[in-house]
């Protein structure tokens, strides 16, 4: 399950990566996507996979009788995935109103800025 | 008192941004409305640098949750230093957007977002855990988001999509790095990840996750080879919105790597050298950047950049001398830097450009407001007695003292360079003859304003002027202070033993 976790946050990385990389402005945004959804993984992984009880102790007991899994990583991806939603929403809306402006969805076209003004 | 007293900035910004939601339409309420909060802020601010001046590091657990499990809210010197200039900045940049900005724009909720970042960077500056820095990360970049694209003009939009790019992708790897060290000690809490992290047996990760985190905070404070998206921005939005990014924003991330760098990897050789190498490429890229720039908005992009790496320096030659130069020339920067910009504004509103080239005549037709701008350009760079010069005693010397040449040339070539492009735009700007300028004729020149008006805008730049004045000739307050917090973060076992409570 582990190496299986790993290899798809390594794909979703690489995936995100090559996307951001893209000239098109839509691919940019599916490439922050798919970058924060490797992200998500990760921190899923890395707070260990155990098979175990969900971690809330019984009322009888002082502390954690068997093997639970913690509830932290995913508290923290709950989050996470809550703020990247917000963010893309506005991403999206961003970049539609960007087109229309500028008329057209190629990041190179993107640098009158850049001369002197 | 109680020790509550370090979440009431959070508090007071939280209440008249959600106050100023009620005032949706009403303008001009919401402009008197934001202008009593940032008064409230500045004296709760002021409230909670005295109380932390007297009874030093406290610690606030949300929830009563004991230290290492709940999330913690950290007020120390450094932190309460930071939300007073916030304040003060805060509430400069509101006076002159109650003017400087159109109403369309301010219809918009602009106010209410502005009160939500001020929030966002209160937050970022007490907090003592991990994730919860993130989630207040998170709150700045959505409000400077909605500043920076708010009335949609075409060169917004487009510094918009860099500046949205480049922020989100820095988040996405400081969550990277937040997941690893998570992996790697098993808690958030900075003051518990500062002591588990000396345990853990593969120190290799243990950099890794460094890299990581210093990647994230240096796209947000625009080190070197990721600072192209500040000058390509920052002079899209109105002034004051600049106004507030350059003083405080790329400042958040500062203050992430110092807390990081002193509290987390403390005296990790490879990221102080790594932090030289880069403190030294950003001062030759901003400083050579600044120097071909004729915008002035774009010169004053350029000269933060600069200005940065001599933070990011300073922090990598890691002494409390250098620390100390560190933490002065953070709180001149925020006060001269957020200057610079209402200034910038200033001369767009009084010839409708800022090209350089287009203008000039300034001090012949204006020579009282001249004299106040040279008093803050001269700040900048560091004229004595004035505010830049006292901290880079401190950097000069520990720089020297260690033996960091290629940091010391640097700096001296910033400062070089820093004065340079200070005197062309002195020389351009103010001293040639007025070319040719063409008038658009529903343009409101400073002239025709009201005279009500014309001290809005004038006001928040007389009151940095005067603070930047009395950080150059009260200096010696101002060193014990940043010696005082530079003690603090060198010695980082006090902090972790305020809030750890062993």
């Amino acid at each position: 399950m582990e190496i299986l976790l790993a290899i798809m946050t390594g794909v979703l990385y690489a995936a995100g990566t090559y996307m951001i990389l893209r000239r098109s402005i839509v691919k940019l945004i599916i490439g922050i996507i798919l970058f924060g959804n490797g992200v998500n993984l990760l921190i899923f992984l890395l707070g260990r996979i155990t098979k175990g009880n969900p971690p809330i102790i019984a009322p009888e007991l002082k502390h954690f009788a068997d093997i639970y899994a913690d509830p932290i990583p995913q508290a923290l991806i709950l989050t996470s995935i809550v703020i990247s939603f917000g963010l893309q929403a506005f991403a999206i809306i961003l970049v539609k109103r960007a087109y229309k402006v500028l008329k057209t969805d190629d990041l190179d076209m993107l640098n009158t800025l850049d001369e002197d003004s | 008192m109680s020790e509550n007293i370090i979440t009431y900035p959070l508090i007071v910004h939280l209440f008249f941004s959600i106050v100023l939601m009620f005032f949706w339409n009403k303008v001009k309420v919401q402009k008197i409305v934001t202008i009593i909060g940032n008064f409230v802020a500045l004296g709760v601010a002021i409230a909670v640098f005295i109380f932390t001046w007297q009874y030093g590091t406290h610690v606030v657990n949300a929830g009563n949750w004991e230290a290492p499990y709940g999330i913690v809210f950290v007020g120390d010197m450094l932190s309460a230093t930071l939300i007073l200039l916030t304040a003060i900045a805060g509430l400069s940049v509101s006076i002159f957007s109650t003017v400087s900005i159109i109403n369309a724009r301010l219809r918009f909720g602009f106010f209410s977002v502005y009160h939500f970042l001020l929030l966002g960077l209160n937050g970022a500056f007490l907090t003592g855990d991990m994730f919860n820095l993130y989630v207040w990360f998170e709150i700045i970049i959505i409000s400077s988001f909605v500043l920076i694209s708010i009335g949609g003009e075409k060169n917004q939009l487009e510094g918009a999509v860099k500046y949205f790019t480049l922020n989100f992708f820095g988040s996405l790897i400081f969550l990277t790095g937040l997941g690893v060290i998570y992996g790697l000690t098993g808690t958030l809490n900075m003051a518990d990840i500062a002591v588990k992290i000396q345990h853990v047996n593969n120190q290799v990760i243990v950099d890794v996750c460094a890299v990581l985190f210093l990647t994230a905070f240096a796209i947000k404070s625009a080190v070197f080879p990721l600072n192209f998206w500040l000058p390509a921005s920052y002079h899209t939005p109105p002034s004051a919105v600049s106004a507030i990014f350059a003083g405080l924003l790329t400042k958040v991330g500062v203050y992430a790597l110092i807390r990081m760098m002193t509290l987390i990897f403390p005296q990790d050789p490879f990221l102080m050298n790594l932090l030289l190498v880069l403190a030294v490429l950003t001062i030759i890229s901003g400083s050579f950047g600044a120097i071909i720039q004729n915008n002035i908005r774009k010169v004053f992009s350029f000269l933060i950049i600069c200005h940065i790496g001599f933070m990011i320096g300073g922090l990598g030659v890691f002494n409390v001398m250098a620390l100390t130069g560190v933490i002065f020339y953070l709180i001149h920067d925020i006060i001269v830097k957020t200057n610079l910009f209402l200034i910038g504004g200033v001369i767009y509103r009084l010839k409708a450009t800022t090209n350089m080239k287009m203008i000039g005549g300034l001090y012949k037709s204006y020579p009282k407001l001249s004299l106040l701008i040279i008093v803050v350009l001269f700040s900048l760079v560091g004229v004595p007695p004035l505010s830049g010069f006292w901290p880079k005693i401190s950097l000069f010397l520990s720089s020297y003292n260690t033996g960091n040449y290629w940091f010391l040339g640097a700096l001296i070539l910033g400062s070089f360079i820093t004065l340079v492009v200070i005197a062309k735009i002195w020389s351009e700007a103010f001293w040639k003859n007025q070319p040719e300028l063409k008038v658009n004729k529903r343009f409101i020149f400073f002239d025709k304003l009201y005279p009500i008006q014309k001290w809005q805008f004038v006001t928040p730049i007389v009151l940095l002027a005067i603070f930047s004045l009395y950080i150059g000739f009260g200096a010696q307050h101002i060193q014990a202070l940043s010696e005082r917090i530079a003690e603090d973060l060198y010695n980082s076992q006090n902090y972790i033993d305020a809030v750890l409570k062993p």
